[in-house]
């Protein structure tokens, strides 16, 4: 294929993705956003009135950076995941696998819509937010590389754990055993300072935590580790899984017999 | 000599499980050939189908598209090939129109001229109407020419379909045969599998037949017809008949009184046996194979022929 037509190709499916989750966005953006209003009432609001200040800042503005970032991850993997899995399911794989379309830009139109998927619902997490607190942001730069790359992260992720799912139940279990804790314990909700030592240096192993970290740099300038080892970190697992992902696809592996 | 259409050498294929679903095949599609695969249950058709188009990883052997080996030049062969696979795998949860419109965007071609595309490609499978509804609510005549549809919008040099007739009626078909005839006569290739054998021997000019994961008859329509040396005739007569007439150099035989069976050999031709039935008073009202010729032949090279 031509540049011209790879680019023609990569918007059909960066398209494809977005309409996908957008004509079910009642399951797709919609579940984030209330989820996220209730973190925001529950432990902004009522049990975050009644604590004290982290570095500087009130205990709910502290914690909006990492509830959106959450968000954010958890739609990137998610839309990937489902659809791609779907895509095999069904069999519409087969649609791309015919076609001269490069492994390495079926996995980019993915990610690209996973990418999509995940700053829509951050966005949309972000508007509530701003309901409950005043946003600030420190840096837009970081604030946006943050964002793409870590919706390419898990968006690669997604497609990763999609190739090896035989059935819905296996893209389940990903999430819920590995993407959540990740997240809960990743700083979230709290500064690794307020953990003990055992448990700050553990947490040191949580590739989330230098997510959020970075993120929460980006809008509030504070972070727990600093910045160009979060980019690097983020960076290379990015590089691993794209080529991670190619090398699947190019295998065949669970797509073809 | 041009570049064949297709050419495959000795392909094998194991799958993971251990079946040997092919054993050898040889196949040799000239371009603008109609060109009929065929085979029973679990010869390999879907299989050699797959691996053409890379849907199935080949064990061994050789595959080329218009000159373009599968394993060198990929891309170049792929973009030759319009597939239309024996089962649905298009997304049942996309309208109609959106999955042509991407097929095309897959093989690259930019969504403001994938459209007027996919409409002319629609229009023609009388799928306009539907464009907007989502593939699941098609009936299954219907999700068959979505996938005709889909398979021809970026203009492929060669169509392979894969029983593409297997449950639709009877118009349909015929509107389906006249369509393929058409698209044949603009100069695509077509391969076609299907276990109608009557349409097979309507449609194509070349034949394979594959049993066992083996290749094992490869030659142009008509001559393998002419290997047919005796054919079965049913002859319904005007007179009620009491027993079989007698006539030389044909072999009759009695299904009911109004009703004659006769085996008449290539060399001979039926107009003796009118003649020697209008001699004795009988009258042929119409006439027809006792059954289609391919499926015969078909029967026999297979190995499944009643004795
Ligand atoms: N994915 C698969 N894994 C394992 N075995 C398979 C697979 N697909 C097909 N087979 C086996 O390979 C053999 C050939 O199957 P294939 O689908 O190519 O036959 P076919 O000629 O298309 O038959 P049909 O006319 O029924 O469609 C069969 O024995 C089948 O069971
Ligand atoms: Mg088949």
């Amino acid at each position: 294929m031509t540049p011209s037509q790879q680019a023609a190709a990569f918007l059909t499916l960066l398209i494809k993705e977005c309409l996908r989750f957008i004509r079910i966005w009642v399951q797709t953006v919609l579940p984030a956003a209330v989820t996220m209003s209730l973190y925001f009432v529950i432990f902004g609001g009522l049990i975050g009135s009644q604590l004290a200040d982290v570095k500087g800042l009130r205990y709910m503005d502290y914690i909006v950076p990492g509830i959106i970032l959450m968000a954010v991850i958890n739609n990137a993997y998610a839309n990937v995941v489902s659809s791609f899995f779907s895509a095999k399911f069904q069999r519409h794989i087969e649609e791309m696998l015919v076609s001269p379309m490069p492994n390495w830009l079926i996995v980019a139109g993915y990610t690209a819509g996973g990418m999509a998927r995940g700053l829509v619902v951050g966005l949309a997490v972000t508007v509530v937010a701003a309901w409950f607190t005043d946003l600030q942001v420190h840096s837009w730069p970081v604030v946006v590389a943050v964002v793409l790359l870590t919706t390419m992260l898990f968006a690669l992720g997604g497609l990763i754990n999609a190739v090896f799912a035989r059935s819905f139940d296996d893209i389940s279990i990903i999430p819920t055993f590995v993407l959540t804790p990740l997240t809960y314990l990743g700083g979230v909700f709290y500064s690794i300072d307020m953990l003990p030592g055992f448990w700050q240096q553990a947490s040191r192993l949580n590739p989330v935590l230098y997510m959020v970290s970075a993120f929460r740099y980006g809008m509030q300038g504070v972070a727990d580790v600093p910045l160009a080892v979060s980019f690097a970190l983020i960076i290379g697992f990015v590089v691993i899984l794209f080529a991670a992902a190619v090398w699947l696809l190019h295998r065949g592996v669970g797509v073809r017999s | 000599m041009t570049v064949p259409a297709l050419e495959i050498e000795n392909l094998t294929k194991t799958y993971r499980n251990g079946v040997q679903a092919l054993r050898g095949v040889d196949l040799r599609v000239e371009e603008g050939e109609f060109f009929a695969l065929l085979g029973p249950n679990g010869a390999g058709k879907s299989t050699t189908i797959g691996i053409i188009c890379s849907l199935v990883r080949k064990s061994g052997g050789r595959v080329a598209v218009f000159g373009h080996d599968i394993d060198r030049e990929m891309e170049a062969a792929k973009s030759c090939i319009g597939l239309v696979p024996q089962e649905f795998n298009f997304n049942q949860f996309e309208p109609v129109e959106e999955i042509v419109i991407n097929q095309a965007g897959y093989y690259g071609i930019p969504r403001r001229r994938a459209r007027p595309r996919a409409e002319a490609c629609l229009r023609q499978l009388g799928l306009w109407d539907q464009r907007r509804v989502m593939a699941r609510e098609l009936s299954g005549g219907q999700k068959r020419r979505l996938m005709i549809a889909r398979a021809l919008v970026h203009e492929p040099r060669m169509l392979i379909l894969d029983e593409p007739t297997a449950g639709v009626d009877i118009e349909v078909r015929r509107s389906m045969w006249a369509f393929l005839r058409e698209t044949n006569a603009r100069g695509t290739t077509i391969i076609l599998t299907t276990h109608y054998l009557e349409e097979a021997e309507a449609l194509c000019r070349r034949v394979a037949i594959i049993d066992h994961g083996r290749t094992i008859e490869n030659s142009a329509m008509r001559d393998l017809l002419m290997q047919l040396h005796v054919e079965t005739f049913i002859l319904n007569t005007r007179e009620a008949l009491a027993e079989v007439p007698a006539v030389e150099g044909y072999t009759l035989r009695r299904v009911d009184e109004h009703t004659l069976e006769a085996d008449v050999e290539r060399e001979r031709s039926v107009n003796g046996l009118f003649e020697q039935l209008s001699r004795q008073g009988v009258h042929v009202l119409s006439m027809r194979n006792k059954s289609n010729r391919l499926e015969e032949l078909f029967l026999r090279r297979v190995g499944r022929a009643q004795p």
